[in-house]
């Protein structure tokens, strides 16, 4: 318990005043306002944080058991080649897979904090009304939700990270754990996109599950995940090249284990998470102004 | 942290009012929800919008409260415009919006100190304050409650303590007491009372008369987004209304059709489908000369006249529909 302030400053009635004044305040939300909502977010969630600890820990412990002790050795008993890793060596399946693991499980958890929480903020509970009303700026609100899903996607993907080196499919530790924030990045350009359209949705008629199932699922299937992209007909390659999901992989392999692709290749990867991130983020925080500042 | 108390970038305006609205206006595309109000309201009035559902009290609540920006006319809250300077002019306020959003996520002690921290608050000031409106809203025993588990009063309650965290001198309530039982209201009413009684200034909207002559030193009585009349409930019954009002009920069939048989009585008439108000100064004297034209009413009231009949008389509408 924090000790009162002086008994002078307590009113009969209003009791204890505030220790800033009005514009005070106002000059500390505008400059740390988006932080005020991302603490407050991420101290909402310790209200699910069962939830996102089993997420967190169990879903690399079952992918990487099933993979690694199944399918991985199915792979490399059958395969003479391998996966081409740097300077003409080879890499297992496991290796191969681990960035892939690392960027869905980033894409998975953006998929529901930008589509169920945005619907819950304007719409079931309506929580982002109670801060727009306060001195934060409709725009902060949308920030700080993007801070704090970006605190919660670390905390995955940095979980994740230690599980492949727990299972040995880190060749270069040191370059790899930047994975953890290349898987980041597939989240924020998947995400913010999505939290964009979801600030404009009324009502749920079923869109969501669309995303999900229509959007997010190809995108795991055909971004490069299990297999390299180059197997897929070029019918379907396209969706790789486009998919957030497949730049922040083939990233995350050029730091694992240093696959072998050129310098202007991983620059343009970078730059699509990156730019697809910042358009996402600006029509975000349009949407959020437009309906909650209307 | 000294940069962060500079307040150069806002004009220090001393005016009378804590707020000033001329020509107010919002449309959305061809709909206008306010079309052109112009009040004034000074410091520690507790003032009053009146009128049915959607007759843009909300809306102007909205804007008074710095979140919807204006379509038109000017607007100043504590000397502030609001489109210009909503962080600034929000930090003055506290709010009640019409429908609960408080955090579930949340337990009830943390709804208060989460909502201070957006305020910059440090937690030296929000945890005492915080113990201190649980107290204050009579919820000092659910303060780790999880927040579903309140009832609709008890929400409410934590939605207008929360709304002091900030130590606002001006309170903007939407509807406070909407949807409460009769006790509930009473418990609202009495501590928004000590607090119009400590020199905050409410701004509420109602649709509920009696909130309206309980809580308001004056209101304006809107319809469809346009000021119908202003004043102290007092005053705009004694302009609008008689002093009292005799209530009929003949059966719902039969009120038109007696309605023709009443003429000469009182002042004014008005017949609604399930009763006829005869307005008088003196009801008993109008109820005997009803009963003197042999006329039989199921049943028969004396009252006096109430904001109902104001607005009746104004809009040619009862408020609850």
């Amino acid at each position: 318990m924090n000790k009162l302030p002086a008994e002078a400053a307590a009113h009969p009635v209003l009791g204890l005043r505030s220790p800033l004044t009005p514009s005070q305040t106002a000059a500390r939300a505008r400059r740390f306002g988006a932080f005020y909502y991302a603490d407050m977010w991420i101290r909402r969630m310790r209200g699910y944080q069962g939830t996102v600890l089993m997420t967190a820990v169990g879903t690399p412990l079952i992918y990487l058991l099933g993979m690694g002790t199944g399918l991985a050795v199915l792979i490399d008993a059958n395969s003479d080649a391998g996966f081409p890793g740097s300077n003409g060596s080879t890499v297992s399946y496991l290796v191969f897979l681990g960035p892939a693991l690392v960027a869905t499980a980033a894409l998975m958890v953006s998929s529901e904090e930008n589509t169920w929480t945005v619907m819950g903020g304007f719409k079931w509970h309506r929580t982002y009304y109670g801060p727009n009303a306060s001195p934060l700026s409709s725009g902060q609100i949308a920030s700080g939700h993007v801070m704090g899903q970006a605190f919660r996607l670390l905390l995955t993907t940095g979980i994740y990270y230690l599980f492949l080196l727990l299972f040995g499919a880190v060749p270069q530790p040191e370059t790899g754990w930047l994975m953890v924030f290349t898987a980041l990045l597939a989240g924020l350009a998947f995400g913010m996109p999505l939290l964009a359209f979801s600030a404009t949705l009324k009502e749920d008629r079923g869109q969501l599950t669309m995303v999900q199932r229509f959007v997010v699922m190809p995108l795991f299937l055909f971004s490069g995940t299990f297999f390299p992209l180059d197997n897929l007909p070029l019918g379907v390659r396209w969706i790789g090249w486009i998919s957030p999901l497949w730049h922040s992989t083939e990233l995350g392999r050029v730091l694992s284990y240093g696959h072998p692709e050129p310098a202007a290749m991983t620059a343009l990867h970078l730059a699509y998470l990156l730019v697809l991130s910042a358009v996402g983020l600006v029509l975000a925080r349009r949407n959020f102004t437009r309906r909650l500042a209307g | 942290m000294s940069q962060i108390t500079s307040t150069k970038t806002v004009p220090e305006t001393r005016s009378d009012f804590v707020i000033s609205a001329r020509n107010l206006t919002k449309s959305y595309g061809d709909f206008t929800a306010v079309n052109g109000i112009s009040f004034d309201v000074p410091p520690g009035e507790s003032f009053g919008l009146l009128g049915p559902n959607g007759a843009g009290k909300s809306t102007t609540m909205k804007m008074i409260g710095g979140v919807s920006q204006r379509s038109g006319g000017e607007l100043s809250i504590m000397g502030l415009d609001p489109n210009r300077y909503g962080p600034e002019v929000r930090a003055h306020l506290g709010v009640v919006p019409q429908q609960d959003n408080l955090d579930e996520d949340l337990r009830v002690r943390d709804n208060l100190l989460a909502y201070g921290r957006y305020f910059g608050l440090p937690k030296s000031y929000l945890q005492p304050k915080a113990d201190e409106l649980l107290e204050f809203a009579q919820l000092a025993d659910k303060a780790k409650a999880r927040v579903d588990s309140l009832s609709g009063g008890m929400k409410r309650r934590l939605t207008i303590a929360r709304s002091l965290i900030n130590d606002p001198k001006i309170l903007l309530l939407d509807e406070p007491t909407t949807g409460l039982d009769p006790q509930a209201r009473h418990i609202l009413w009495d501590r928004l009372f000590r607090l119009k009684e400590a020199g905050v200034t409410l701004i509420l909207t109602t649709h509920y008369m009696d909130e309206a002559e309980q809580l308001c030193d004056r209101l304006i009585v809107v319809d469809k987004g346009a000021i119908m009349a202003e004043g102290s409930p007092a005053a705009l019954i004694r302009e609008h209304s008689t002093r009292e009002v005799v209530e009929l009920r003949f059966g719902s069939d039969r009120n038109t059709t007696v309605a023709s048989e009443l003429e000469g009585i009182g002042e004014r008439l008005e017949t609604l489908p399930d009763r006829v108000l005869i307005y008088a100064d003196d009801g008993e004297a109008a109820l005997e000369a009803v009963t003197g034209r042999g006329l039989r009413p199921i049943t028969s009231l004396v009252r006096r006249s109430s904001l109902e009949d104001v607005f009746l008389r104004l809009t040619g509408r009862s408020l609850v529909e």
